[in-house]
C-alpha cells in the first residue's frame, strides 16, 4: 500500500483561509520512459485529485505525465465547519485511493 | 514472391509510423494550440497571475511550481480554473486545477517534470470568462526522463 501524507491544521477559526498540503507515493510512469529491450514503459499516472469538504469539491486537479513522481499538491480553502475532509486520487485504470483528515473549526 | 515483400514493406512502414507518433518533444506550436484550447475564444491577457519557479533548475524531475492569482475569490469574482503548459516536454499539458469561492485564495503549489530548458506558462480563467497569463523561463541542467 502506498503512503500518503496529508497536512491539515487541526484547528482553525471559521472563515480563516487554511493551507492544505498532500503528498502521495506514486511512480507517475509517464509512458515516455524507454525500456532496455526497446519500446516504452506503459503509462500509469494519477490523473485526478479531489478534495471534498463540507459537502463540496473545494479543489480538484487533472494531472498529466509532467507532474513529478510522488505528486505533491498544496492549495488553500476557507475553514467553514468542523468535520472530515476527504482526499481522493484516481489513476489511469480507475483505481481510487482515499484519505481523510479532520478539522475543528471554532 | 510479391506477398512477402509487400508485408515486409508494411512492417517497415508500420515501424516508421510508430516512431513518428511517439513524440520526443512537444513543440511551441503544440503548446500554443493547447493554450488556445484552454482559453476557448478568450484572448489571454498578461497579468493577475504570478508563476513562481526557480530560474535555474538543477533537477528537472521535481521543479517547485507555485501559481498565485490576484482574485478576491468571492461568489461574484473568482478563479474557475488554472492550467499549466510547457514548451518542450513530450506533452504540452502539465496540470489543470479547478478552484472556486470556497478556496478563499487562488494559490496552488506542486512539483513538475521538465525535460529541457524551456518556458512554462500559467493561464487562469475567471468566472467572467476572461483569461489571464504568466510565464517563466527556466534553465534545466539535469533534465527529467533522460535515463531509462
Amino acid at each position: 500500500m502506498s503512503r500518503a501524507l496529508i497536512n491539515v491544521p487541526a484547528k482553525a477559526r471559521k472563515g480563516e483561509v487554511i493551507q492544505i498540503r498532500t503528498l502521495v507515493q506514486h511512480e507517475m510512469e509517464t509512458g515516455f520512459r524507454p525500456l532496455p529491450n526497446g519500446g516504452f514503459a506503459p503509462r500509469l499516472i494519477l490523473r485526478r485529485f479531489e478534495c471534498i469538504y463540507d459537502g463540496e469539491t473545494v479543489f480538484a486537479a487533472d494531472l498529466h505525465p509532467a507532474i513529478s513522481a510522488n505528486p505533491y499538491l498544496a492549495f488553500r480553502t476557507v475553514a467553514t465547519t468542523s468535520g472530515e475532509m476527504l482526499f481522493r486520487w484516481i489513476d489511469d485504470r480507475g483505481a481510487v485511493r482515499e484519505e481523510r483528515a479532520t478539522i475543528e473549526v471554532t | 514472391m510479391d506477398l512477402p515483400t509487400a508485408s515486409r514493406r508494411l512492417v517497415l512502414g508500420g515501424g516508421l509510423a510508430l516512431l513518428a507518433i511517439s513524440p520526443a518533444r512537444a513543440t511551441p506550436e503544440a503548446m500554443r494550440a493547447a493554450m488556445q484550447g484552454f482559453a476557448g475564444g478568450a484572448e489571454p491577457r498578461p497579468g493577475r497571475v504570478r508563476l513562481e519557479m526557480p530560474t535555474l533548475v538543477e533537477n528537472g524531475n521535481a521543479v517547485p511550481t507555485t501559481v498565485i492569482v490576484d482574485s478576491p475569490m468571492t461568489a461574484a469574482d473568482h478563479v474557475v480554473e488554472i492550467a499549466l503548459f510547457n514548451e518542450r516536454n513530450p506533452l504540452p499539458d502539465i496540470a489543470r486545477f479547478t478552484l472556486g469561492p470556497r478556496c478563499g485564495q487562488a494559490w496552488v503549489s506542486t512539483r513538475i517534470r521538465l525535460g529541457d530548458t524551456q518556458s512554462v506558462h500559467a493561464l487562469a480563467r475567471m468566472n467572467d470568462g476572461s483569461v489571464w497569463s504568466a510565464s517563466a523561463e527556466l534553465i534545466v541542467t539535469l533534465p527529467a526522463c533522460i535515463e531509462g
